[in-house]
């Protein structure tokens, strides 16, 4: 059955990607969605196996892969409680964004190509999940990354997206580098790379130190922060983030499925998986949690200054993988794992949400262009309302809540609960992230779908409206050249102003098949924290359910409960605090933000540009790189090598370009000469000797 | 000794180059094909003839000529698999060949035979002198096809082709000389397992490397391959990248290795600093290339300090991974030469700027292409990552700064082929004359299938192409394993650092 579940997305990638306009349009969604559902459907019964405790872990053999003396790898597919886990949330959000792009691509010329893309991304996402060693990890790390690759990279006509591919690869290269040492180390020092064996081997060298690069260190630490190294390049990471919102180039279900719901969790995915190995190096696990924390607290800080509805909920998704690592470093991997699960949910939710905000609009993704978009698509507005009230983690304490109430205020909690000094930071920032959290998530809601109608400077509406009245055939045809939006540039791009008004133009809801997804989900943005949390989180209920997938601290799970009042209310209440300052600011005194940015302008422009990590980035990496292969090139290969070499001994043999050119074919004579000569010498010294 | 098959895969294209050079350009055309599919399926039974686990050489034919001279061939794993390599290449060049070239088609086609006679030759060889010939003379069917078949600038580019070679050449010979005079015999077989004294290891090996080093190439003696690269028709870099740099790699792993194993660790830094800073500097002169085939020969050198720094780490690892290097390299360089020449077939410049947006008008091609990009950045599920890993895990083994820096090469690999698949094939379709390429030919597309589905194979079931080799790896390691340098990587079970120094210390 789980080689059915992971290899039937390849099977359909291959029959889409190969058949492409030869088996046309809808055989290719066909076979991949019916591929992706009939996958969803084998998945569940494995996760509801392991909430009842009717599954048991298990290995299925697929073929041998690198035999090399000590080195045996296997293609193996792994069933534990934590590959259920994200067997479902691969599935179902995958075919749930597979039913999606049905409506929203409808008017690409490169269906096929794009569901081909969506399949293989899926079948490497479930080889990465269901590894047994970390070469078969490594296969799916790297699948998914040639699959995000291609996906950013899809309208790969526009420069800015194609840009934005490789920097998504090159950066998440980055990460491999650390990723691939922590490969080496560890098999260098286990013998092996099969995840169980080197699992039950690492508490045994607690104590060990390594030689690395010329230094003592402690060996644990060492190979869990070289493997983190490759986790932060996966999740985003502050530091290796700079992918994640240039990669919302991308068509918005590549973003929902890809950049929000699974791949960019894989870093969390990993350190779940290896967290045995983690909890033997305590100063691995530090770092983890202020990695955390730094990114939660830096994404949170950008989100609340973007005006592109896309970046926004990218930079909200690199905060919240932020809260993710930061549980793991706190040890509280079952509440990792829980906020992974229901972010799955709600935040493909929202990213889908957007993408029917951004297909009612044209391909407009200024929200500056939006507003009152209410009452033209209420479906959508609804949706969005059950994704932001699940993010921002709207709930009565001790009662029940939205699915971001259940998952991120355990992460708060015990972050606080683990009384170390990383912890007690991670929780005050935590908290404050949340406050940026309500505030940001608010502030898209309010922009979007509430005030005046603010889209008649709308390029990409003054263009449908033209096109409405011109040719109406021509309606979609040029939207690629649409999206290639300056709005990465913040304010400073060819758009008029807005101003109030909708030029005619009224939004319409999206078709069926994008707004089925959008229920679905927002059910599961709902209901999911609520219904699964005693599983996840419960001291109880969480050792049997993990059953040694992960390093379950029941100790921990019980000191959440233990945490002051008033850390239980912090959350809520800074949650409450983001919504009112974002009504004041957005609904009720909207000169707010304008008098706030020209007030504290170097903040905002501090923020605006994203703490002007590219521009550090293309100073000290890129310009370096390029001017030193120039230098290289010009100075080392011919300035040098060259010149010394066979330039200065012809211009020693041959004086004039002419001769050298005459002598050429003397060349090989000379060659074969010396050659013969040498072969008679060695034939005489050989007769003789 | 059984039917001569290795004997007769050296003369058939031997034969088929000497009747090409009597018939007209499209009969030769035909010779030469069938002679190359007469040799691959010769190969094929080869292969599958081979008995694994069986004696360490097979096929053996020997036939004493004078003197010392024999006609001595016998192969192992790692000979096999190189002969397969090469023979699996030919057809392919040939008909990469079949419009490309036009103007004294009987000759090119004696060429390359003659070429694929040598390098059988070389594989092969069991007698010292008889490889020492098949290695040398390798070059001059080389040396035409560049010289006469090549682009505007092929007389310099030759010219410099010809001068590296020849001052190794030379010093290799002096050296071989010595050897049979010290061993008595001109077996490599015997050779490979004779202790030759510590102090003339380290001259032996350094003639040696002074000829495999420029083959490899090892910075910062590569610089004829890109010159010799750009200049030469499409067929020529395939065989170049594919067989021809291979001879460096199977040179340090058939001779400097199991021969000199004390020169080998004592030199040990040598080879890992040339090495690991052909791998950074290399890329980075890639990432800067307007021209495409010079962008694939920088990184066809950073992808073959990969091989060296998986031999010389002296374990099990870092000997296969250089191998399966050589193979997948020699696969996927192949491939993105033939990538280019398709491209260069149709708009006559290698300039990636002129191209642009191929993705739109030529999908299969897009596809292929983007194919070997992948495999030659090392992505798993291709030949070329099996081989790269296993040759950075045994560098690792080996020494941390090695591994450390070379792993570099994963992020500036990604970089350039990136940089180069966006130039080519992604962007906007602006340019009239790049819109009007049509996409892969029947032929065409007949040459890339067979390498892609190499590169699928290796990188899904390497076992195909390790388990031959398995045992003569171990032979090699037996050789070299007691002179091992020792690793930095040492781990130390205890409680403090300087506390365990302190114990060693004191014993």
């Amino acid at each position: 059955m789980i080689v059915a579940i992971v290899f039937l997305p390849l099977l359909a990638a291959i029959v889409a990607g190969l058949g492409n306009r030869m088996i046309g349009n809808v055989p290719a969604k066909v076979v991949t969605t019916g591929a992706l559902f009939a996958s969803c459907a084998m998945s569940w019964p494995i996760f509801i196996g392991f909430l009842t405790g009717n599954m048991h872990a298990h290995v299925e053999p697929v073929l041998a892969f690198i035999r090399s003396g000590d080195l045996n790898v296997d293609w193996a597919l792994r069933v534990d409680t934590l590959t259920a886990v994200m067997l479902v949330v691969v599935t179902s959000v995958s075919s749930l964004v597979h039913l999606y792009s049905w409506g929203y691509m409808s008017e690409d010329d490169s269906q096929p190509r794009f569901f081909a893309y969506l399949s293989l991304f899926t079948f490497a996402m479930l080889m990465l999940v269901t590894s047994d060693s970390l070469v078969q990890m490594f296969f799916g790390w790297e699948g998914v990354g040639l699959a995000s690759y291609l996906l950013i990279g899809f309208w790969y006509q526009k420069p800015s997206a194609s840009a934005a591919a490789i920097k998504a690869f090159v950066v998440n290269r980055v990460g491999d580098f650390g990723f691939s040492l922590g490969i080496f180390g560890t098999f260098l020092v286990f013998g092996t790379v099969s995840i169980p064996e080197i699992l039950a081997a690492a508490p045994g060298y607690a104590n060990a130190t390594i030689g690395f690069l010329g230094y003592r260190v402690d060996l644990m630490t060492l190979l869990c922060l070289l493997l983190f190294v490759g986790a932060m390049g996966k999740s985003a990471q502050l530091g290796l983030h700079t992918w994640l919102p240039d990669a919302m180039e991308g068509p918005t279900p590549v973003s929902a499925l890809i950049h929000a719901a699974t791949m960019v969790t894989a870093g969390v995915f990993m350190l779940c998986r290896l967290s045995p190995m983690f909890e033997v190096s305590q100063h691995a696990l530090t770092v983890i949690t202020y990695v955390g924390a730094a990114t939660a607290f830096f994404a949170a800080t950008v989100g609340t200054t973007q005006t592109d509805i896309k970046r926004v909920i990218a930079y909200s998704t690199c905060s919240q993988l932020g809260y993710m690592f930061m549980a793991c470093g706190v040890g509280a991997y079952g509440a990792a794992m829980f906020h992974l699960f229901t972010h799955a949910f709600f935040k493909a939710l929202l990213f889908l949400g957007a993408g029917s905000v951004i297909h009612a609009m044209h391909h407009e993704q200024d929200m500056r262009f939006y507003g009152g978009l209410r009452k033209h698509i209420p479906l959508t507005f609804w949706a969005m309302m059950a994704g932001t009230l699940a993010i921002t983690g709207v709930g009565i304490v001790g009662v029940a809540g939205f699915a971001g109430f259940h998952s991120k205020d355990a992460i708060i909690e015990a972050a606080f609960a683990s009384s170390s000094s990383a912890g007690g930071i991670a929780y005050a920032v935590a908290v404050f992230a949340a406050l940026l959290t309500s505030f940001y998530s608010w502030r898209l809601i309010f922009l979007t779908f509430f005030g005046k109608p603010r889209w008649a400077g709308s390029e990409h509406i003054q263009h449908a409206v033209r096109d409405a009245h011109g040719h109406d055939d021509h309606a979609h045809d040029d939207h690629h050249a649409h999206d290639a939006h300056a709005d990465d540039h913040g304010h400073g791009h060819g758009h008029a102003h807005p101003v109030e008004g909708d030029l005619g133009y009224h939004p319409h809801e999206s078709p069926a098949p994008m707004l089925i997804p959008l229920v679905v989900l927002s059910i599961g943005a709902i209901f999911a924290g609520w219904f699964f949390a005693p599983w996840f989180l419960e001291a109880e209920h969480g050792g049997a359910f993990w059953a040694g997938s992960i390093a379950f601290n029941e100790h921990l799970m019980h000191a959440m409960h233990e945490v002051p009042w008033w850390v239980k209310w912090s959350a809520t209440a800074v949650m409450i605090t983001g919504l009112l300052v974002a009504i004041w600011a957005y609904l009720l005194d909207t000169t707010i933000p304008r008098r706030f940015t020209d007030q504290f302008s170097v903040l905002y422009d501090f923020l605006l540009h994203k703490w002007y990590f590219d521009e550090l980035y293309h100073y000290i990496f890129v310009v370096p790189a390029l001017w030193l292969g120039r230098f290289f090139w010009k100075k080392g290969d011919q300035g040098t090598i060259d010149r010394f070499g066979p330039n200065g001994v012809a211009a020693l043999v041959v004086r004039a370009g002419t001769a050298a050119r005459a002598a050429q074919s003397g060349y090989l004579y000379t060659y074969a000469l010396v050659m013969l000569l040498g072969l008679a010498a060695a034939a005489t010294w050989a007769m003789v000797g | 000794m059984g039917f001569p098959i290795l004997t007769l895969m050296i003369a058939i294209p031997a034969l088929a180059a000497v009747a090409c050079l009597f018939a007209g350009a499209s009969a030769a055309r035909w010779i030469a094909l069938i002679a190359t599919l007469v040799d691959l399926a010769l190969g094929v039974v080869l292969w599958t003839n081979y008995e694994i686990g069986g004696p360490q050489w097979q096929f053996v034919e020997h036939a004493d000529l004078f003197g010392r001279f024999a006609w001595a061939l016998g192969i192992d794993g790692i000979a096999l698999l190189l002969i397969v390599l090469s023979v699996f290449l030919m057809p392919i060049c040939i008909g990469a060949s079949w419009e490309a070239i036009t103007k004294r088609v009987p000759e090119y086609m004696a060429a390359f035979l003659l070429m694929e006679t040598l390098m059988i030759g070389v594989f092969a060889a069991q007698d010292l002198y008889l490889f020492y010939i098949m290695f040398e003379a390798g070059l001059i069917p080389m040396y035409l096809i560049i010289g006469i078949w090549g682009g505007a600038d092929r007389i310099y580019a030759s010219y410099k082709f010809f001068l590296y070679t020849l001052l190794g050449s030379v010093l290799m010979l002096i050296a071989m000389l010595w050897m049979v005079n010290f061993a008595g015999t001109t077996s490599i077989p015997v050779l490979m397992q004779t202790d030759f004294p510590a102090d003339a290891q380290t001259w032996l090996f350094l003639a040696f490397f002074a000829s495999f080093a420029v083959k490899m190439p090892m910075w910062p003696v590569h610089t004829w391959l890109p010159d010799a690269h750009v200049q030469a028709p499409t067929a020529g870099s395939v065989i170049l990248a594919g067989v021809l740099l291979k001879m460096g790699g199977y040179g340090f792993l058939r001779f400097s290795l199991p021969m000199f194993p004390i020169a080998s660790a004592e030199l040990f830094w040598l080879v890992m600093g040339l090495s690991m800073v052909a791998v950074v500097v290399t890329s980075l002169i890639a990432l800067v290339q307007e021209d495409m085939k010079k962008l694939i020969a920088y990184s066809s050198v950073a992808h073959m300090a990969f091989v060296t720094i998986g031999l010389f780490s002296f374990n099990r690892q870092g000997l296969e991974g250089a191998m399966l290097v050589m193979l997948g390299h020699g696969l996927v360089s192949g491939a993105l030469f033939l990538c280019v020449g398709i491209i260069y077939d149709r708009l006559h410049t290698r300039e990636i700027a002129r191209y642009g947006g191929l993705a739109t008008n030529m999908p299969k091609y897009a596809l292929f292409f983007l194919l070997f990009t992948m495999a030659s950045v090392g992505l798993p599920g291709t030949s070329n990552f099996v081989g790269e890993f296993l040759a950075l895990v045994g560098a690792y083994e080996a020494n941390s700064w090695v591994a450390f820096v070379a792993t570099t090469g994963i992020i500036l690999g990604a970089a350039y082929m990136l940089v180069l698949y966006r130039g080519v094939v992604y962007g906007p379709l602006t340019k009239e004359d790049v819109a009007a390429m049509p996409d892969l030919s029947k032929r065409e597309l007949a040459l890339l299938l067979p390498i892609a589905a190499g590169v699928m194979w290796m990188g899904v079931y390497p076992e195909s192409f390790i388990a031959p080799m398995r045992a003569d790896i171990g032979a090699v390691l037996a050789r070299i394993a007691p002179t091992a340098p020792e690793s930095d990587a040492k781990v130390v079970v205890g409680p403090v650092p300087h506390a365990a120094a302190h114990a060693e210390a004191h014993h």
